[in-house]
């Protein structure tokens, strides 16, 4: 690496660049933005929710350890196991995991921060106001009580009048924003965020697990969120999507819902997959055997777990041929898991293993997760699925794979990472102890829960009779869970010692050959002072020379200018470095957002349908204001990135990371549209009281004028970029656009006037779902096509700014498609019901 | 092999057998039940020698990596990790498959004996076609060696049917008819329960099922029908 000529001293560059990514101290401590910073925060608030979930389960364990139990009742149990099941779910193992990405990923990429560290801020809050709802709700004894999976028609607002199950809707629903979020900002940092010379194919393995895990998230939490907010729409304004006696079906809700829910098994073994591979070399002294064939595999296995979601429903009366292509495929996902586990072992023969604390929990790793894979690939075996499924062997199985697959590695991720968190040693006196209890008291709660399912104890009772038989097993399951309980104790007490009181550890105490060890540790804000040229694969690197180097400013980008936080984009590809991506500063918007949505859940949770519009409109302000505070009104020179080389500000070239953050959501926001098509199919063909006694009819004239107004909306975005580019005015193009996408909604509008009773059936109710999601997209349109226009006219863009009008050009595109699809779905619906089309 | 294995079961079994309520799927009482428990014991065995394998393989991947020669990821990744998992799932897919054809596809049977099961919060009513429109509730009576094909189905919310000690559970579902054949070897008594969380009153949903000696499963509905407590209970033998 070439020395830079005009070079600092290594304080003064570092005071530099801590004075512009330095999170304030005091109240601006909530304006972070900082994805160390933030980091930390979600993996704290995750623990802090896992220590809520294991609260309940230990409620579960007393309430079972003895038959005839009469702890608690029905009704207080079925909060208890609903919400250790949702917590541990989507406020534990999702959060958790994107909090150790949020804080390793730009380290391990060579990159200052996160594409979009307002995004990350705003999912923080979002997953923490979300969790709290759940949370408080819970204390005020109104907790959802209807099962983690929420199958209707017991929570459907004839089962379960009461508030709960819409804490669990909206509340998670509020929460699966920081996922999505999450999902698109770890694609768009893994994709452009690399240090320059880090070609894909050199990527850290790790890079590649989240890489991959995000896209299962951008693909698997649409359906989710599309059914929760159908059922909430069932629930507050009876359109009777999932009613079995109005041409809705229970098992609608089922589909989406498993077809989020199984790959989110993987979504959440995946990235602790990831980290496995991380650590197995350093503890093996060897790189990763099989790098590629790791890759091909964990692809494999994020095609295949989208396969598999019926073998969760395989008793809901299924024919037995097509179950059994579900059951071939949930069979096959385990070859690729196969192959990692011994591409890991494998990694360990070639090389000259080494034991230490994290190798421990591996161990624990090995033994629990297979345990939990072998009986994965019973229970997909349909005969005995028939006799285990809804027992308390599928608890016992589930909690194998998800605490081996999961608690363990990050458990040995935590004692890992741990000395780069706060720069000190453990001295391992808890952690051994701590270990043997959580993994014997695991095995002793989970393993003999197997035999207490196949002796015949469903899921989810409170309590069973003594002439059951249950009472040992369930109390030696009891026992177990106090023990492992304890042993989290001592983790956690371990962890806060070490903190506290641990020795200071060197920079890079493992020998690890990855680029995070190249920070200070514990990492400065900007965790880079220049960012590293990579030569080699990216696991072969010698971080004790490099960070030396990267702090002189060796590296890019080893200044500061115009008072901007800096980081190098490259092409997605081959790393050559293609702009500098320059990132906002510390603020509060991402809170004040959080907080409006906040409102409008809260308002929607206590039926204020009518006030909700008002935190409606100030989060559409806000999220204006975010969009506001980037850019410039002058074009800037190319900008000089050190190494000699040159590069554009990101604003200035043709797909920065925004372009491709809006291309995902796209991505993520076709799996809904897709989704809400399919159930209207699904509903056609499989529900009962089809076709309805009076269907909803489609106005065709109106629906027509929407379709010809949004593609001529979509048309005339595209031609204001064009007139841009050539140096000319977009202003009356974007105008044009903005009132034709006026039009469209105004045609929409008139097509859901159209349908004067949407309660009465699911085809009704369907037609204006489908109708509604459109003219949702078309209002959106409006909103892009104003701060387009806004945008012209006060001098943001040029010939060479033509970002903003690109960005809201993706959007018309889409919109114009979307609209044309929900249309000739819903005149489809219409006539296929038997409704008139007009 | 079998031998053993069936050995090893029993042991199993005896050790279990103080333990195993009615509820008990390892203690089969039908042809159905009885399949998947050997599938189960098939399936424990298997495991637990590919759980020891693996064990084994990472034990001396750590300390004896010479064993898996120059290149220990061939023998590994290739035959660990691929071609061995790739032939026990075919096997095991397939087995599983045309045991799953015997029992849950299309019945060659012409034998047929229908009841229909509805479940609703928080009871089973089950109804016998062809026996003077008898009705009972929680309480079901089939004739022991005669397979039964269930028509089940719910009234309110999703309930499932299941008498482990006879075979798999099928989900009750409003708006669909989902159905099952399931026979009682002997006449006896097994327990039934609801096995999808169907609210506050699911742990205590729960029925029983009498299977009476064939020949006498007439005159036991005939008089459930007239209102009379059967005489003769199977479960009331000495
Ligand atoms: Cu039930």
């Amino acid at each position: 690496m070439s020395a830079n000529p005009d070079m600092i001293s290594p304080i003064k560059l570092h005071k530099e660049l801590a004075r512009l990514w330095d999170t304030p101290p005091g109240w601006g401590r909530f304006s972070a933005v900082n994805h160390t910073v933030l980091g930390k925060r979600f993996i704290i608030a995750a623990f802090v929710f896992f220590s809520i979930g294991g609260v309940l389960a230990m409620l579960i364990r007393a309430q079972l350890a003895t038959s005839g139990s009469a702890f608690v009742g029905p009704e207080i149990y079925g909060q208890i196991f609903t919400m250790h099941g949702s917590i541990m779910m989507f406020l534990f193992a999702i959060p958790m995991f994107e909090g150790f990405a949020i804080y390793l990923l730009p380290k391990l990429l060579g990159a200052r921060d996160m594409a979009f560290p307002r995004l990350t801020a705003f999912g923080f809050w979002c997953y923490i106001f979300g969790g709290s709802i759940l949370i408080v709700a819970m204390l005020a004894g109104v907790a959802p009580d209807g099962g983690w999976f929420m199958y209707t028609p017991l929570n459907s607002g004839v089962y379960s009048p009461g508030i709960n199950a819409d804490v669990w809707l909206l509340g998670i629903t509020f929460v699966e924003i920081s996922a999505l979020s999450a999902a698109v900002e770890i694609i768009v940092s893994v994709l452009k965020l690399r240090a320059p010379g880090m070609s894909i194919d050199r990527m850290p393995i790790m890079a590649w697990y989240l890489l991959i895990t995000a896209f299962m998230m951008l693909f698997g939490f649409p359906p989710l969120i599309l059914g929760s907010v159908l059922l909430e729409l069932e629930r507050a304004f009876d359109l009777p999507f999932f009613d079995p006696t109005r041409g809705g079906d229970s098992l609608l809700w089922q589909h989406l819902f498993w077809l989020f829910g199984h790959p989110e098994v993987y979504i959440i073994f995946l990235p602790a997959a990831g980290a496995i591979s991380m650590m197995i070399p350093t503890f093996a002294r060897h790189e990763l055997v099989g790098y590629r064939t790791i890759i091909v595999a964990v692809i494999a296995v994020a095609f295949l777990s989208f396969g598999l979601w019926v073998h969760h429903m395989f008793t809901v009366g299924i024919p037995h041929l097509a179950l059994s292509f579900f059951s071939a495929a949930s069979g096959l996902v385990a070859i690729p898991t196969a192959i990692q586990i011994f591409a890991w072992i494998a990694t360990i023969a070639h090389g000259r293993p080494r034991f230490d604390v994290p190798m421990l929990y591996l161990g624990g790793f090995f033994v629990v997760f297979i345990i939990g894979g072998l009986t994965g690939v019973m229970l997909a075996m349909v005969p005995f699925n028939f006799q285990a499924h809804d027992t308390h062997f599928v608890v016992a199985h589930m909690h194998y794979v998800l605490v081996g697959g999961f608690v363990f590695p990050m458990l040995a991720a935590a004692y890992y990472w741990l000395p780069h968190f706060t720069g000190r040693t453990s001295d391992h006196r808890l952690s051994v102890p701590a270990f043997w209890m959580i993994f014997g008291g695991f095995n002793l709660t989970f393993f003999l829960m197997h035999l207490t399912g196949l002796l015949g104890m469903p899921r989810r009772v409170e309590t069973y009779p003594m002439e059951a038989k249950w009472d040992w097993l369930n109390l030696v399951s009891s026992i177990g869970g106090f023990i492992m309980a304890i042993g989290f104790a001592l983790f956690v007490l371990d962890i806060v010692v070490q903190a506290r009181f641990g020795m200071p550890a060197r920079r890079n105490p493992w020998q690890a050959r990855t680029l995070e060890w190249a920070t200070a540790t514990p990492p400065t804000s900007y965790g880079f002072a220049s960012l590293p040229l990579i030569e080699d694969r990216a696991d072969r690197l010698d971080p004790e020379k490099l960070g030396p180097a990267l702090a002189r400013g060796d590296g890019y980008l080893g200044f500061t200018r115009n008072g901007w936080m800096e980081t190098l984009g490259v092409d997605m590809v081959t790393a050559r470095p293609t702009e500098v991506v320059v990132l906002p500063r510390s603020t509060f918007l991402p809170l004040w957002t959080a907080l409006a949505i906040g409102s409008f859940v809260l308002c929607l949770l206590f039926k204020f349908y009518w006030l909700s519009l008002l935190p409606v409109a100030v989060v559409v302000v806000l999220f204006l204001m975010w969009a506001a505070a980037t850019g410039n009104r002058e074009d800037t020179p190319p900008l000089d990135i050190g190494h000699g080389q040159s590069a554009e500000v990101h604003w200035q070239v043709e797909r920065p990371p925004s372009w491709w953050a809006m291309t995902f959501t796209l991505a993520a926001d076709g799996v809904v549209v897709t989704s809400l098509i399919f159930s209207a199919l699904f509903l056609r063909v499989v529900a009962p009281d089809w076709p309805p006694a009076t269907a909803a009819a489609a106005p065709t004239a109106a629906l027509a004028l929407a379709v010809i107004a949004s593609i001529a909306a979509a048309a005339a975005g595209r031609f204001g970029v064009g007139r841009l580019k050539a140096g000319a005015s977009p202003i009356a193009a974007q105008a044009a656009c903005l009132l034709l996408h006026v039009v469209a909604l105004a045609a929409l509008a008139a097509g859901l006037a159209g349908i004067d009773d949407a309660t009465r059936h699911a085809q009704a109710a369907m037609l204006a779902a489908v109708l509604g999601l459109a003219a949702l997209h078309v209002a959106i349109g409006i909103i892009f096509a104003g701060f387009g226009l806004w945008r012209a006219a006060n001098g943001y863009v040029s010939p060479r700014r033509s970002l903003d009008l690109r960005i809201g050009g993706l959007w018309h595109d889409a919109t114009a498609v979307i609209v044309l699809v929900c249309v000739v779905s819903g005149v489809l619906l219409a006539l296929a019901a038997g409704g008139e089309v007009w | 092999m079998p031998g053993a294995r069936r050995a090893a079961a029993l042991a199993v079994s005896l050790l279990f057998a103080g333990c195993a309520g009615d509820h008990s799927t390892l203690d089969p009482a039908g042809p159905s039940a009885r399949a998947v428990a050997t599938l189960w014991w098939i399936m424990l065995g298997g495991s637990a020698v590919i759980f020891a394998a693996t064990t084994a393989a990472l034990v001396l991947a750590w300390t004896r990596p010479r064993i898996f020669g120059g290149d220990p990821s061939r023998p590994l990744v290739l035959w660990g990790g691929l071609i061995l998992p790739s032939v026990i799932l075919v096997a095991l897919v397939f087995a599983a498959f045309a045991l799953g054809e015997r029992m849950i596809g299309r019945s060659g049977s012409t034998d047929l004996l229908r009841i229909e099961a509805e479940g609703r919060r928080w009871q089973w009513e089950f109804r016998y076609p062809g026996a003077g429109g008898l009705a009972t509730i929680d309480t079901l009576h089939v004739p022991a060696g005669r397979e039964i094909e269930f028509s089940v189905t719910s009234t309110d919310v999703i309930h499932s049917f299941w008498v482990p000690r006879l075979g798999g559970k099928i989900d009750a579902i409003p708006g669909h008819r989902n159905t099952i054949r399931l026979l009682a070897d002997t006449p006896g008594r097994y327990g039934g329960v609801c096995a999808e969380f169907c609210g506050t009153g699911h742990t205590v949903m729960r029925f029983e099922v009498i299977a009476h000696a064939a020949e006498d499963y007439d005159a036991v509905l005939a008089r459930l029908a007239a209102g009379e407590a059967p005489e003769e209970m199977p479960g009331d033998r000495p």
